[in-house]
């Protein structure tokens, strides 16, 4: 296990370059916003079923994707918004799958949890805990197979370290030598149920010693870290090793699905953790530290409130599927 | 040139490896063990390690390894050696490879194949003789295959091969040594196209698997006591070739549905189901099914003797039903 510690203002990272941290921020604010924004639809009864929310985890998928090109593979999980906007998704259908609408990117037939988009590596989100892993090992053994370098990134929580896919997933990967990175998001909670009570140990990583895997603790809620940490391990990978497993920790600060009352959470525990958010810390590194000027900053925040403006517009105005399209696509 | 099923199958597999580079199988001991029926037998000879690929014993991980290979643009042919053990891989089955082209809207294949074996007859017991295809049946978006002869064998897996949808292949392992005529040069045949065994007038029967053998077994008895039975094999059970069995039954008047697997819930109520729907009026008889007790498959040779049904399960239930003048069974 490796515990990787870089001080902020240090070494590395003067070496991200400026439109480099732009897009951190830009993906963050986009994910950020897009949860707040579905959140406040869902309320008002324009989004049904489940949305379970990845606000305050935002560090993780963005340090991780801007990465990676649309050559590469994630798989994602229930909570799979960040991570899809992340990989580049287009939230005019994104969202528009939410409302359930025929312009979304499943025609209304995945909503939330299963958002796909096949062009550029999302191979979805999932409803089943874990089961993305084992897809990642197939798309595995694909880049093995194509040899261009390409990498895989299945996400999932600490929780998905219970169920046996995890053991067979990165088991096999190991064995077979796949180009992977099991990436851990700790965000404290399985579902209702915190980490102390399902796990026996105090870190997932400890686990990737039994898979004869290099494994490597992150703050996920230090994008820089989170970019910093897997700029070398996804090189790695590219050039033919893997597979990793990386454990980023974080918080998650809404419920486990929307309207969830988290009375299974302690008093304080979300404002505790909400000083320490993720946007807030990185926004003002970027004027302190990197130097980017305020107005820059604005004038992201500003674009990703139009481009979600139009989102919701556009998610607004599409027509809901036909219905006898309930019998489409089930066979190719 | 006359060949065993065991054979027909692996010169499929070859064949279609030739052809295909994308096309590649794994599996628990399919390399260097060549199976543990012996059907890859020689391939990793033939194709290397990479194409061939011996898994741990994981077999959630590797149904869900051909979810993500096949959704990235290969053609896994998976083995899982009994298909008793498929209860261990279901999620991925039912709820990833079934619904990920509907999931995302159309925008996702999964050209798979997952070759397993089921069926009693060689005192395996309760966990290594199921015959679970009403499981699979009941599920949209795959595809089930049975085939009951080296031919079909070999001709239905190339097609499956060919498809781009998920299909599980169910053999049967009491038919493995059965010899049959195969020819050499490539051929393929169409998925729900029923194929009539025997031609008759009298009754309809639809057997599955090896019930086919058992149904031709029992003809000559029936003829001797003056009844032409029509024997038709729907080869795949998904899609089941329902037009082909209406036309016979519209001929004959009656209907008997033999499988293997537990009567209770299996294919053979659909098929009856479906057909004093559609076709009441032209039924003479009711309709009769042969199928197993409702008990798991017992060990010891007399137990399972007793649960397999055999030829005069069938000529028992065509005797109930072909009551008149015509039939000498009546008058005993």
């Amino acid at each position: 296990m490796k515990k990787i510690k870089l001080k902020k203002g240090e070494e590395g990272l003067s070496h991200i370059p400026n439109e480099e941290l732009m897009s951190l921020y830009q993906t963050m604010v986009k994910i950020r916003g897009f949860e707040e924004r579905v959140s406040s639809l869902f309320s008002d009864g324009l989004i049904p079923g489940f949305l379970h929310l990845y606000i305050g985890q935002e560090a993780v998928a963005s340090g991780i994707c801007e990465n990676l090109s649309k050559e590469d593979y994630i798989t994602s999980t229930h909570r799979g918004h960040g991570h899809c906007i992340a990989k580049g998704a287009d939230v005019k259908k994104m969202m528009a799958e939410l409302f359930g609408k025929e312009t979304g990117y499943c025609k209304g037939k995945g909503g939330s949890m299963h958002v796909v988009d096949v062009e550029i590596g999302i191979l979805g989100a999932n409803g089943i805990v874990g089961a993305g892993m084992p897809i990642a090992v197939g798309a595995g053994i694909t880049a093995k197979t194509n040899n261009k370098g390409q990498v895989v990134i299945p996400f999932f929580g600490e929780g998905a370290t219970g169920i046996g896919y995890f053991h067979e997933a990165v088991n096999m990967a190991s064995v077979l030598k796949l180009p992977i990175i099991f990436v851990c998001e700790s965000n404290q909670y399985a579902e209702f149920t915190p980490r102390e009570t399902h796990l026996p140990v105090k870190t997932i990583v400890e686990r990737g010693g039994a898979y004869g895997i290099e494994s490597f603790l992150v703050n996920g809620n230090d994008v820089v870290e989170v970019y910093q940490t897997m700029k070398p391990i996804i090189n790695r990978v590219r050039n033919g090793e893997g597979p990793f497993l990386v454990e980023c920790v974080t918080n998650r600060w809404s419920g486990h699905f929307e309207g969830d009352p988290q009375r299974y959470r302690p008093e304080g525990e979300i404002d505790e953790w909400k000083k320490n958010d993720p946007i807030k810390n990185f926004r003002s590194i970027l004027t302190s530290e990197y130097h980017i000027q305020e107005s820059s900053l604005v004038s992201i925040e500003e674009a990703v409130k139009l481009e979600l403006d139009e989102a919701e517009k556009f998610s607004r105005e599409s027509p809901f599927p036909n219905e006898l399209s309930t019998l489409e696509d089930v066979y190719a | 040139m006359l060949i065993r099923y065991n054979k027909a199958i692996n010169n499929a597999l070859r064949e279609e490896m030739q052809k295909d580079s994308t096309v590649f199988i794994a599996g628990e001991d399919v390399g260097n063990a060549g199976g543990s029926f012996g059907i890859t037998r020689g391939l990793i000879a033939e194709f290397g390690s990479a194409r061939v690929i011996d898994t741990p014993i994981s077999e959630s991980a590797i149904v869900g390894m051909a979810v993500g290979a096949s959704s990235t643009g290969l053609r896994p042919v998976i083995e899982i050696m009994f298909m008793d053990f498929i209860a261990v891989c279901f999620d991925q089955i039912i709820n990833q490879a079934a619904k990920m082209r509907y999931m995302s809207g159309g925008q996702m294949a999964l050209p798979l194949v997952i070759r397993t074996q089921g069926g009693a007859g060689l005192n395996a017991g309760p966990q290594h003789s199921q015959s679970l295809e009403a499981l699979l049946f009941h599920i949209p978006g795959i595809k089930v295959v049975m085939p009951s002869n080296p031919y079909d064998a070999k001709g239905l897996l190339k097609t499956a091969i060919r498809d781009n949808n998920p299909v599980v292949f169910i053999e049967n392992k009491a038919l493995y040594g059965m010899k049959g005529e195969v020819p050499e040069e490539d051929y393929t045949i169409p998925f729900g196209k029923a194929k009539i065994v025997k031609e008759g007038i009298d009754v309809t029967i639809v057997a599955v698997g090896q019930m086919v053998n058992k149904a031709l077994a029992a003809v000559e008895t029936l003829e001797n006591n003056g009844i032409s039975a029509e024997i038709i094999d729907p080869r795949t059970i998904t899609p089941l070739d329902t037009d082909t069995i209406k036309q016979s039954v519209k001929k004959t008047g009656r209907l008997i549905i033999v499988h293997e697997a537990v009567k209770i819930g299996g294919v053979g109520a659909e098929i009856a189901a479906m057909i004093q729907e559609d076709i009441f009026d032209y039924l003479d008889a009711p309709i009769q099914r042969v199928g197993a007790p409702f008990t798991p498959v017992p060990y010891s040779k007399p137990l399972e003797n007793y649960y397999l049904p055999n030829e005069n399960d069938i000529i028992n239930a065509v005797k109930k039903i072909c009551v008149g003048r015509q039939f000498s069974f009546a008058s005993h």
